[in-house]
């Protein structure tokens, strides 16, 4: 059975494994210096579809059709899928996945999606509701474009602090079983607002959830940081993972040079013009299941904290005059299934 | 987290890179003029070909506007911009990108509810507030009489 320890993490001890996972990207990300990372590249980002919307419903599918080949598993094989993303209703994640026959649970978390669908899908498998289940996500720069700021072509100059929503979709298939790596514990994030309006400056928006979310764990399960091989945020980018560090040395922890972050991974900092770094549930996600994963089953890493963070907010309310609020959701990975970290 | 509100936005301002003001302002100012100076040598070539100032000046008008919508159906315009800044913004040619952004980003909604009623969400704001400035310069100058 799941324990609750302290006020807002969950011990996990019949922990479950992530047996396959798999990522979808496009041109940008094929050219960063994880592009070898992806297992589907499509360098037409509008993947065949005729809208951006469709391309990333397409990407979702091919996302969890591709972690279930790898998987060895069949549609029907899965008890639930977890999935979400940027867009409004989570379509990208509804018109993806609506021919797969899979019981559906769709959440939103803005950029924290695939941090909060892993933390619900390993407590589903732990509390044995269900064998199998799969967490998913995508964002795609162009829907996040005509959603929240401009159209593609309008004539506009992105500010130091923005980020680039990345093109790219992840799939993780959890189940009962012995291949590493497993989910060990998680931390549900609390919303935090520390009065941030600038929606150019996600990374300084969300920082304070992702240093609230770590503070709990650590708190709560007494684990130091040097416990783990790598602290890695979701997408605070280079301005948002200065403020994480800062926040977190005001309350005695220091991560030090564990501390990483996804937006910081998936691009060429200097050459790939994406300012302030990565950003999108695509980014952590995609990073997360082509890389992170890939390297815990090869045993490069062995004890991580994933912590993705998302920013909750729509244009309707930033315009109205109301500030972000964000969230972080932490997730526990250990290659031991038991011993070792808890 | 025992901070306020305006302790941590004080942080942020430290961490946060301001925007290259220096770069910002030489390449707006040398591609803005560029964009200027192309006008004013449309302007000269269309009245050497026998119109006068005023209808030269429309024609130049006319011609950076379909230049602009051009280049951004070429998908150009906004890399132009990334750089240009202000310099691309300002001009006429700002203008015309801005109305056929929209135009082509939400033609997929279709004709009426997409390209037609989106067409303006940009430019949209700067005729009201033109248009409303317009109105209420001629009100002074009619109430007090300056011509």
């Amino acid at each position: 059975m799941a324990q609750r320890r302290g006020r807002y993490t969950v011990v996990l001890d019949n922990p479950p494994s992530i047996r396959a996972a798999a990522t979808v990207g496009s041109k940008k990300e094929s050219e960063g210096p994880l592009g070898g990372m992806f297992d589907i590249i499509n360098k037409d980002s509008y993947f065949g579809q005729t809208s951006w919307e469709k391309a990333e419903s397409q990407m979702q599918s091919i996302a969890v059709s591709k972690a279930l080949e790898k998987a060895g598993l069949q549609n029907t094989d899965v008890d639930f899928i977890f999935a979400g993303d940027l867009l409004n209703q989570c379509i990208g994640s509804t018109y993806g996945l609506r021919e797969l026959g899979i019981p559906y649970v769709g959440l939103f978390g803005a950029c924290s999606t695939m941090a909060e669908s892993l933390c619900v899908a390993s407590t589903f498998i732990e509390g044995g509701v269900a064998q199998t289940a799969v967490a998913c996500t995508s964002s795609h720069f162009c829907t996040a474009e005509r959603q929240f700021r401009f159209p593609l072509e309008y004539g506009g100059q992105r500010t130091p602090t923005a980020q680039w929503t990345a093109t790219a979709s992840g799939a993780a298939v959890l189940q009962n079983g012995d291949v590493p790596p497993f989910v060990r514990a998680i931390t549900v994030g609390t919303i935090e607002d520390l009065g941030v309006t600038d929606a150019n400056n996600m990374g300084a928006a969300m920082a304070p959830a992702a240093a609230m979310t770590i503070k709990h764990f650590f708190e709560d399960t007494g684990k130091k940081p040097e416990e783990f091989d790598l602290i890695i945020t979701g997408d605070l980018g280079k301005v948002g993972s200065s403020l994480l560090a800062d926040l977190l040395r005001r309350d005695g922890i220091d991560l030090g040079d564990r501390q990483s972050d996804c937006g910081l991974l998936l691009y060429d900092m200097e050459k790939q013009d994406v300012h302030a770094g990565g950003s999108g549930c695509g980014c952590s996600a995609s990073v997360l299941c082509g890389h992170l994963l890939p390297q815990m089953r090869e045993g490069k890493l062995r004890n991580i904290l994933f912590i993705a963070t998302g920013a909750l907010m729509s244009p309707t309310v930033v315009q109205q005059g109301e500030s972000i609020a964000s969230i972080a959701h932490l997730v526990c990975l250990s290659t031991q299934k038991s011993g070792g970290v808890f | 987290m025992n901070l306020t509100k305006e302790e941590y936005n004080e942080m942020t301002k430290k961490a946060s890179p301001p925007s290259p003001a220096a770069k910002n302002i030489t390449m707006a100012f040398l591609i803005g003029g560029l964009i200027c100076a192309v006008g004013q040598v449309l302007i000269f070539a269309y009245q050497n070909a026998g119109m006068d100032s005023e209808l030269a000046a429309g024609a130049a008008s006319i011609t950076l506007v379909f230049l602009s919508v051009l280049l951004t159906g070429l998908n150009s315009y906004d890399n132009i911009a990334k750089v240009a800044g202000a310099g691309t913004l300002v001009p006429i040619t700002g203008f015309a990108n801005s109305v056929a952004a929209p135009a082509l980003e939400f033609k997929s909604e279709g004709f009426i509810l997409g390209l037609g009623a989106k067409m303006f969400i940009i430019a949209g704001p700067v005729i009201v507030y033109g248009v409303s400035a317009s109105i209420i310069y001629g009100l002074i100058v009619y109430l007090f009489g300056l011509y």
